[in-house]
């Protein structure tokens, strides 16, 4: 194995530090504990969004952090979830005192570590409100697993909700924007390798060359089923099917409940997509596929969505959520309406994303 | 009675093991998870031994709390907030004590269990650190409630310990990474019950 790299140890502090000599007009970087936040924070009276994974998905969420996108990204070690100091002292400088709306993929470290980072933080009185996105549709049953992984609807969602909270939607609204987001997007990956952690130093899983794993998260998992390879347009199509075929999906997740004061279950049912939807169809590199292959698999997207009386009208192709250098790709179909259109275009200004600035 | 210094012991020597075990945990990680379990938990407790000497002179709940706190912001995965939580619920049983009786110890382990299982929403038999930590807090209690003593009441926790490890293998996961594995996750044992395990079998070896 070969990596750029100069220590394994040293791989997220090196990063951090080479973004904030990159981009000292976007973004500024705080060490021990990690986080990086915008060079402007806090902004007066809006709500602060504060995301943040383990390390290896960039340029999610590093690459998120600025105008109208997220105040805030905690990185956490390679493939793990960051801890709470890292979201606790990043609340503490985002908040501008309107609340922080903690953006939180459905993997157990991540949801634990935010719910420990959202006692705390009220405990020094910051209002705070943990938003978990489940959309991938590679685990059938909520009920015997963790649920659905938080994958490419994450990325939508930190963009959709920026805005909102540029345009001055408030806490309950963002909050509730965010459930809408994640309640209407629904993703598929599959891998055409694995990948290499810097500290473990060999593929998290074998891969043989005439085979791809289907239907994986975005930390080197394996998947729902290991198939032969197949065509470009094929694989499309499997997952295409698997997100447009989706029957509704119902899981408790558990939210902090502001009046009672504590965690609650609550029950939520994402409704099936429909002949007639609107969509914003987002096809997802995970860092080692050149993005040619992502526009075969967006031209083959693009026909089965047409077939399927599925009206994209909007799109993003490239790799933004990914998993260090594995090739493959995810399809993410997020059904949209005139307020989500609106915010979807609205200006944003960070590493990775810049428009109508 | 359980003296301060045991306790103390006991951290350290967990220190120890799983610096020893690091690589062994991480492969148990590695067949149904991320492969990071045996080096998170190996920097959460060399951080540890650098904060343990800072507090050695305070009360037993001040020493738990401190390798409860450092947990929580240096291991990070599930392991951080499900380590943290167990040392931050046992530190409230042993708050302002130098010492502890056995109902205390296993008070203080029963405490922990539940803060587990609270954080984590697993049960027993979902393949989890509860599957070791559960049967041994009961047969610790069931030990004492017979009139034996501490150290026997331990070794059955210990042996109750390594059961529910191994009957973890066998285990489809339903908590976790490992739950997206479905049966693929069978025929494993789970890195977490064995760290549990090792957690209590290290505590009975400081005591003795």
């Amino acid at each position: 194995m070969k990596k750029l790299i100069n220590n394994p140890e040293d791989v997220v502090r090196e990063n951090l530090a080479g973004m904030a000599v990159a981009h000292p007009d976007i973004i500024k970087v705080h060490f021990e504990p990690n986080f990086i936040y915008r060079a402007d924070a806090p902004i007066q009276d809006k709500v602060a969004i504060v995301s943040g994974s383990g390390s290896g998905h960039e340029p999610l969420y590093n690459g998120c952090v600025g105008y109208g996108m997220l105040d805030a990204a905690c990185p956490g070690e390679v493939f793990t979830a960051p801890t709470p100091d890292q979201m606790l002292e990043a609340a503490k400088i985002v908040n501008s005192g309107s609340g922080v709306l903690y953006l939180v993929n459905n993997y157990s470290g991540d949801v634990m570590n935010y719910e420990m980072a959202a006692e705390l933080a009220m405990s020094e009185g910051i209002r705070v409100l943990n938003i978990i996105i489940d959309d991938d549709v590679a685990v059938k049953d909520s009920l015997y697993t963790q649920g659905r992984r938080g994958v490419g609807t994450s990325v939508l969602a930190a963009k959709i909700c920026g805005a909102a909270a540029e345009a001055k939607y408030d806490l309950k609204q963002i909050a509730e924007l965010t459930r809408k987001v994640n309640l209407n997007g629904r993703s598929m990956g599959m891998a055409l390798t694995s990948c290499i952690t810097p500290q473990k130093g060999t593929p998290l899983f074998d891969l043989g060359d005439n085979e791809i794993e289907f239907g994986i998260g975005i930390h080197g998992e394996p998947g729902r089923e290991r198939l032969p390879l197949k065509t470009a347009d094929e694989i499309t199509e499997m997952m295409a099917l698997s997100i447009i075929e989706d029957s509704a999906y119902k899981r408790v997740l558990r939210e902090w409940d502001e009046d009672k004061e504590e965690w609650t279950d609550i029950e939520l049912i994402d409704p099936p997509l429909a002949s007639g939807d609107s969509v914003l169809a987002f096809v997802n590199g995970m860092g080692g596929t050149p993005l040619p292959e992502l526009y075969i698999v967006y031209r083959k997207l693009a026909e089965i969505c047409e077939k399927k009386g599925l009206k994209i009208v909007r799109n993003l192709v490239g790799s933004y959520i990914t998993s260090l250098e594995m090739q493959g790709c995810s399809i993410t179909l997020l059904k949209m309406d005139d307020e989500l259109i609106k915010l979807w275009d609205a200006p944003v200004n960070t590493v990775s994303f810049r428009w109508g600035m | 009675m359980l003296e301060k210094k045991q306790i103390i012991d006991w951290i350290d020597n967990f220190t120890a093991v799983i610096a020893e075990k690091k690589d062994y945990l991480t492969e148990l990680d590695a067949a149904i998870g991320d492969a990071d379990h045996g080096i998170n938990m190996n920097r959460g407790f060399q951080k540890v031994s650098e904060k343990l000497p800072t507090v050695i002179d305070r009360d037993i709940g001040t020493i738990l709390k401190t390798v409860s706190m450092t947990l929580i912001s240096t291991v990070g995965g599930a392991s951080g907030p499900l380590y943290g939580t167990f040392f931050l619920k046992a530190s409230a049983v042993a708050a302002q004590k130098e010492e502890l009786t056995p109902e205390e110890l296993v008070q203080l382990l029963q405490a922990g269990l539940e803060g587990v299982m609270y954080r984590g929403k697993a049960q027993l038999e979902d393949k989890t650190m509860i599957d070791a930590l559960s049967p041994a807090v009961d047969a610790f209690k069931q030990s004492l409630a017979n009139n034996n003593s501490e150290l026997e009441g331990l070794q059955k926790a210990v042996d109750a310990a390594e059961e529910g490890m191994k009957k973890t293998i066998p285990l489809i996961a339903r908590k976790g990474r490992a739950s997206y594995l479905g049966e693929r996750s069978m025929g494993h044992q789970d890195p977490g019950a064995t760290s549990s395990y090792l957690m209590l079998k290290t505590l009975l070896e400081s005591v003795r």
